[in-house]
């Protein structure tokens, strides 16, 4: 299309997310290496997953497992045969240089997932979802030089660590359905959210065990044809996610603009400099060579598999969200938030399920949460004891003040509720006998507010209630202090 | 001693007229003195070996039983990995390489009470019909020194011929445990795909590729795939359906089976391999076998497709050689040249072929038009197969078309090299068992009647083999020992 012509027109931006997910198995998807983040370099392998000559690959069915959960969450349909088969590249931080992956016979197909931007719900299709294992970490060491440690061009020597090789990824592929940058972080986020409810995948893009590629193109608003598509790697953040497509959405709607042409090719986020940066053109795309993994037999996932995997199913945050709305009657910002976690929506119920802990929940807890760093579900605050803590303040043992003290100290510290009133001095003086004394003072030290107050001014009572508060260090219950000091105010009990 | 066979020495070594250590040191001496002349083995272990026949002997003095192998000497090809020894599947680029851990094959070996005295030659990564692919040097022909053992478990049928050891282990992937079985006058027997584990086997083409003995005759046979056969947990390939007690299945001899020809496929045989055959398949319906033509239309197609398949598995289970992580790497600038300069100083000019052919024929563009349709040529020859044996019992046919040729004679043409395994690569394709046993020497070298059955049927072709030798004894043959043995014999 010509400049003259391309002016004229209404772009609309369509974008399609493959979504890599390292998934929570025990152990690797074909050894029984330990998958775990952050141990030592080479620690976590064996000679199977070093792709020694001679071994084989055994499948992990707790991988398959969780997939299939995936999938079944995500409406995807579960194929009864599907297969794996090689993936043939040469890189240095793959064992055997080809991944053992799944081409055309996929586990999970056409599925969906919708989720909200603002009020607006959104649906994205899924295309597919099949398992594969990961590549290990290539480090590159420059020695002496802090600068460049960590580029492979600058650097004076490699070092490979293979305890991520033969990780168990998921990897997600939707249908070109998202139509903003923005969007497609909402679906990367309402997916990490799933796939953490389902405990499949902690989903970490930190640790990267979520990573995200995008395919970006343009059309014509109305056009039904896709336009030239561009992949984007390496966006190590929601927030990269956002700010690579916004670029590219805006670098090929100039192109557009001027007459040019959008070029098929694979293009890589600079983080630092906010730009994507062509990698490869198609020509030098890779030609993969698929073809099926002979050391694994087809995989086969029969009724009763999968009928067991559906039982384990647990109760969607959707659904859930929809039945605090019910009862106890959240408003949808709150039980959206509450169910954006299954511990945290756990820990709601656990703690009673009430419109109450939802408040204290939202308040007090996301607070101490985010001042610490500590997830609610790591803290050491237990859900019954939020319970008490709201008991204690309803009954007036506590005070509100006195209760999100306690809050804390339960969060930070752990305990038991009652024992730390005690020991923390958190009790209201709610007893007469207790306050009397206290009460007499501060008649006596501000005989002109209990004079106001006896010729008719209401408002001197807020004083006296003030410095009685103050003198009691706010223990004071202070609607018995406020009955109490009335009274002896007009008894004329000062002295 | 050297001309017993393992199920004669067994009871000697029981009864204690013959130790362990006695046994083995006549192995080592042999072997001394031939591999000059044969070039065999790649590695010896003579010490290891010397402990564990003490041990052994020390468990039979005690009247303790070792297990079903105990105190035989037996060998490994060597591209299955033992423990402490180099695997170098006769190559340069695995010159280095030590494994970290046993194939299965092989603690089943150790576990029946066997003792490996050491690894032999081969084609480079078993990809040959000659055992001149190796990186090492060839092996040679007991029967004529002049002439190949075939291959790619050349090293292996060789110590067996040559009296070195027993037993011995190969791999077979097209022909590669049968065809040098045929050249060196031994028994030799492709399981079932599935049968025996191949955990600590280096793929050459893992949908082809299966471990099976080598012997002096069928009860070896039948004895060795007892204690190899069997489901292995790290092995997914690998099924789990019971053993039979092979060597009992021997003596239900032939009595009414009907074995079938395949005629057509054998047309144009030379005339004195057609005269063994025929004179094997007369002996068998002597023993009270029927002979019925069958056609398997589909087979000619077989060696093709497996020129294309196996290749294609090659080139991927090949790539991890790049000299990252063990075995031989050369420097070069990037790691991309290190790769490449690695791999070209590594790998021979037959794998390089091979991989290279299997490259092309995954490649976008020629996929369906190579790899898929051998798939589906694999297929129909597999259903071929299946409905010719769904009419007989077992099918009968040479193992080779010709003897042990020349050294020299095909390196230089790899389609007449590739020939050799014209009548084994289906059996491979099929994923059916496969034994060859000696028949009638042709112009004096051996030859070999290969049997083929139903899947899971190795004890009916074992018993078919036994059948063969008690009538027509050619097993016995030993080869012109004087040549190179200084009259020990």
């Amino acid at each position: 299309m010509s400049a003259t012509e391309a002016a004229g027109l209404v772009f609309e931006t369509v974008i399609g997310l493959e979504v890599h997910a390292e998934l929570a198995t025990r152990t690797k998807l074909f050894c029984g290496c330990p998958n775990r983040y952050g141990a030592p370099p080479n620690s976590a392998v064996c000679p199977v997953c070093l792709g020694l000559p001679g071994v084989l690959p055994v499948p992990n069915r707790r991988a398959v497992e969780l997939l299939i959960l995936a999938g079944r969450a995500l409406g995807c349909e579960i194929a009864r045969l599907s297969k794996f088969d090689r993936k043939n590249y040469f890189y240095p931080d793959m064992p055997k240089n080809f991944q053992t992956s799944q081409y055309d016979m996929p586990l999970a197909e056409h599925g969906a997932l919708e989720f909200e931007v603002g009020s607006r719900v959104h649906r994205v299709r899924i295309h597919r979802i099949h398992l594969e294992e990961d590549a290990g970490k290539s480090v590159h060491v420059a020695e002496g030089r802090q600068d460049v440690a960590g580029r492979l061009g600058d650097s004076d020597y490699t070092l490979v660590d293979y305890n991520r090789a033969g990780v168990p990824l998921l990897e997600i592929v939707s249908e070109p359905d998202l139509r903003a940058p923005e969007e497609a972080a909402a679906y990367l986020e309402a997916l990490r959210d799933l796939l953490r409810w389902l405990e499949v995948s902690d989903c970490k893009m930190e640790e990267g065990s979520l990573r995200c590629d995008a395919n970006v193109s343009l059309r014509a608003r109305g056009s039904l044809e896709l336009g030239t598509k561009v992949e984007i790697k390496n966006m190590n953040s929601f927030r990269s996610v956002a700010s690579a497509l916004a670029f590219e959405e805006v670098r090929q709607r100039e192109l557009l603009e001027q007459g040019g042409r959008v070029v098929q090719e694979t293009r890589t986020w600079d983080e630092e400099r906010g730009v994507t940066v062509s990698m490869r053109g198609k020509e030098h795309a890779h030609d993969y060579r698929y073809f099926p993994e002979p050391d694994l037999a087809v995989l086969v996932v029969d009724r009763a598999w999968l009928d067991r995997v559906d039982a384990s199913i647990p109760e969607l945050p959707a659904v859930r969200a929809r039945r605090y709305r019910q009862d106890p009657g959240l408003t949808p910002a709150q039980a959206s938030w509450l169910t954006s976690s299954r511990s945290q929506a756990d820990f709601f119920e656990a703690a009673g399920g009430t419109l109450e802990v939802a408040t204290w929940m939202a308040n007090e807890l996301s607070r101490l949460a985010r001042e610490s760093g500590i997830d609610l579900a790591q803290g050491r605050l237990r859900p019954q004891a939020l319970a008490e803590v709201l008991g204690l303040v309803n009954r007036g043992t506590i005070s509100n003040k006195g209760g999100r003290e306690l809050l804390e100290h339960l969060f930070r510290e752990g305990g038991e509720p009652a024992e730390l009133v005690e020991r923390l001095g958190l009790a209201q003086i709610s007893g007469e006998d207790a306050l009397q004394e206290e009460v007499l003072a501060v008649l006596q030290d501000h005989p002109q507010a209990v004079e106001e107050f006896r010729s008719g001014k209401d408002k001197a009572l807020n004083v006296l209630v003030g410095q009685l508060m103050k003198r009691t260090r706010g223990r004071a219950n202070p609607q018995v202090a406020r009955n109490l000091l009335a009274q002896a105010a007009l008894r004329g009990e000062e002295g | 001693m050297h001309r017993l066979a393992a199920h004669q020495l067994l009871p000697r070594l029981r009864d204690r007229q013959l130790r362990a250590r006695d046994l083995l040191e006549q192995a080592l001496g042999r072997i001394g003195r031939l591999e000059p002349t044969l070039h065999a083995f790649l590695h010896l272990q003579a010490d290891q070996a010397r402990a564990q026949a003490d041990r052994i002997d020390a468990e039979l003095d005690a009247g303790r039983d070792p297990g079903p192998l105990a105190g035989l000497p037996v060998a490994l090809k060597d591209n299955l990995c033992l423990q402490g020894m180099p695997t170098t599947c006769g190559s340069r680029i695995l010159e280095s390489f030590v494994p970290p851990y046993d194939a299965t094959v092989v603690r089943r070996l150790q576990a029946a009470g066997a003792i490996v005295v050491g690894k032999t030659n081969l084609d480079e990564f078993a990809m040959g019909s000659s055992t001149e692919n190796s990186a090492f040097g060839p092996t040679r022909n007991p029967w004529d020194p002049g002439r190949v053992p075939g291959g790619s478990s050349g090293g292996s049928a060789v110590a067996v011929a040559a009296g070195m050891v027993p037993l011995a282990l190969g791999s077979d992937t097209g022909g590669s445990i049968r065809q040098p079985a045929a050249f060196c006058g031994v028994c030799g027997l492709k399981p079932t795909y599935g049968r025996v584990s191949r955990h600590g086997l280096v793929a050459f083409a893992s949908s082809l590729d299966q471990v099976g003995p080598l012997a002096r005759d069928v009860r070896d046979c039948a004895l060795l795939l007892g204690v190899l056969a069997g489901h292995d947990p790290l092995d997914s390939t690998c099924e789990d359906r019971p053993v039979p007690d092979y060597p009992a299945l021997l003596e239900r001899g032939v009595e009414g089976l009907r074995l079938g020809i395949p005629r057509a496929f054998l047309q144009g045989l030379e005339p004195e391999m057609a005269t063994s055959f025929e004179e094997a398949t007369e002996a068998l319906v002597g023993c009270g076998a029927r002979l019925v033509d069958v056609d398997l239309p589909h087979l000619e197609y077989a060696l093709p497709a497996y020129y294309i398949l196996a290749p294609a598995e090659a080139s991927s289970n090949l790539a991890r050689f790049d000299g990252v992580r063990y075995g031989l790497r050369v420097s070069g600038p990037d790691v991309a040249a290190m790769m490449r300069r690695t791999r070209a100083a590594g790998f021979g000019a037959e794998v390089k072929r091979r991989i290279v052919l299997g490259t092309y024929t995954l490649s976008a563009g020629y996929h369906e038009a190579y790899y898929s349709r051998a798939q589906k040529v694999r297929s129909v020859v597999s259903r071929d197969f299946q409905e010719a044996l769904a009419r007989v019992d077992l099918l009968v046919l040479p193992t080779t078309p010709i003897p042990a040729f020349p050294l020299g004679e095909k390196t230089a043409d790899p389609l007449d090299m590739y020939l050799s395994d014209v009548y084994t690569v289906g059996v491979n394709l099929a994923g059916l068992p496969g034994l060859s046993v000696p028949m009638a020497p042709v112009r004096g070298l051996p030859a070999g009647l290969q049997v083929i059955g139903r899947a899971w049927d190795e004890g009916r072709l074992l018993a078919c083999g036994q059948a063969l030798q008690s009538v027509r004894p050619y097993h016995l043959a030993q080869p012109q020992a004087a040549l190179f043995d200084g009259g020990m014999a």
